[in-house]
């Protein structure tokens, strides 16, 4: 059952949905040259952060659509009824939503980067960062999608949950995407690491919670 | 035998409304009980319960594996009625044949009509092979044909040592055993 959710989540992303954020993300990298102006040094040197930024309000965009059209639809309620614990179907959706997000947000930052002509010795390291920062993202996303589910305005307020949370990946992943020596990459995965590890408790403890 | 569905002093409460109190039942295969009331006098609510997807005030519950088909779909819409029902295993094919949706396994799930759902679901929990089955308004929406079928599906599964509970406001085909809420 694992597998065929995981297969389901990639399926359903990359039928449509998988390519909102990426646009949201490449929007965002072009937007800033308008507002700061086409300074190539100046650019060069803010890139990490914008491309941060991006994908932090990138990764905002698919939490309405991972849990609640599931919930609505009695699709919990089966997979419940058949066995399938909460926080496994939470871990299963946790990766099958990276797998059509994180690959597609590295592809897209390669294309940012450029747009935002980092230095190209940067690239490497921004996309280590952003790779594993995007499993963060991923399982937040998908933790924050589940206490959200079944709530009026459930965007706005999944915004005003997810941004803060992402805070700490936000501070390590940009200091590790511009030095390599800081030891911020380590502090990073540890992050990562513990919203993966804990983001299926939550939402399976939050989609019991909304069962009624 | 053993029964394949106990409620023992069930009390559901919710929204602060008592629904039942002490409520105590036992089905066993080959039984099929309908659970009738008002709208609103937790009929839902007991299969939920039954399901255990809702957690009585207090009581307890033993249930056999169990299917459940209820006013959720719980298909995806983009897929077509066949591949949509395989996600949930079972014996797909046969399952559509018995709720006359065998022409429809290729018709992408949006597509069906109010009554083509409703059959859909029935054919999840006539796939799944649990034995237990429960049914919330099983023949709303349903043509008289489809009815009919209804009423063979549930003669088989209960000739084969299965057993339903079914919520209806409204008379269903066959034979029921009655029980009353909302009294």
């Amino acid at each position: 059952m694992i597998g065929s959710l995981v297969a389901r989540e990639v399926r359903r992303g990359f039928g449509g949905p998988a390519w909102l954020p990426v646009a949201f993300f490449l929007l965002v990298a072009t937007l800033v040259p308008f507002a700061v102006g086409p300074d190539v040094r100046l650019l060069g040197r803010i890139a990490v952060g914008i491309l941060w930024i991006a994908a932090l309000t990138a990764a905002l965009l698919p939490v309405e659509r991972l849990i609640e059209p599931d919930r609505a639809d009695g699709v919990l309620d089966q997979l419940a009824i058949r066995g399938t614990a909460d926080e496994i179907v939470a871990a299963a959706k946790i990766a099958g939503h990276w797998l059509a997000f994180g690959p597609l947000l590295l592809a897209s930052a390669v294309v940012g980067a450029l747009l935002l002509r980092l230095p190209p010795e940067q690239l490497p390291r921004l996309l280590v960062a952003l790779g594993i920062g995007s499993l963060g993202l991923a399982a937040l996303a998908v933790a924050v999608g589940a206490l959200t589910a079944g709530l009026q305005r459930a965007g706005a307020l999944a915004g005003l949950l997810l941004l803060p949370l992402a805070i700490p990946l936000l501070i390590f992943g940009a200091a590790a995407s511009g030095d390599a020596r800081s030891g911020a990459l380590l502090l990073e995965a540890s992050v990562a690491l513990l919203l993966v590890a804990g983001a299926p408790f939550v939402a399976g403890a939050a989609i019991r919670a909304s069962r009624t | 035998m053993t029964a394949l569905l106990r409620f023992d002093r069930v009390t559901c409460r919710r929204g602060g409304r008592l629904l039942f109190e002490d409520l105590g039942f036992e089905l066993r295969p080959g039984e099929a009980l309908q659970v009738r009331g008002p709208n609103g006098s937790g009929k839902s609510s007991l299969i939920r319960v039954a399901a255990g997807l809702l957690r009585p005030e207090s009581g307890a519950v033993d249930a056999s594996p169990l299917a459940l088909a209820d006013d959720s779909l719980a298909l995806d819409r983009e897929l077509p009625l066949g591949k949509a029902l395989a996600f949930w295993r079972g014996a797909v094919a046969d399952a559509l044949e018995s709720v006359g949706l065998a022409e429809l396994g290729d018709v992408p799930v949006r597509l069906l009509s109010a009554g083509q759902r409703k059959r859909a679901g029935l054919a999840r929990v006539a796939a799944s092979g649990a034995p237990l089955w429960l049914l919330d308004e099983p023949a709303n929406a349903l043509d008289q044909a489809s009815v009919e079928r209804l009423a063979a599906l549930i003669d088989r599964h209960r000739a084969a040592g299965g057993a339903v509970l079914a919520a209806s406001h409204s008379p269903l085909p066959g034979m029921w055993r009655m029980l009353e809420l909302g009294e």
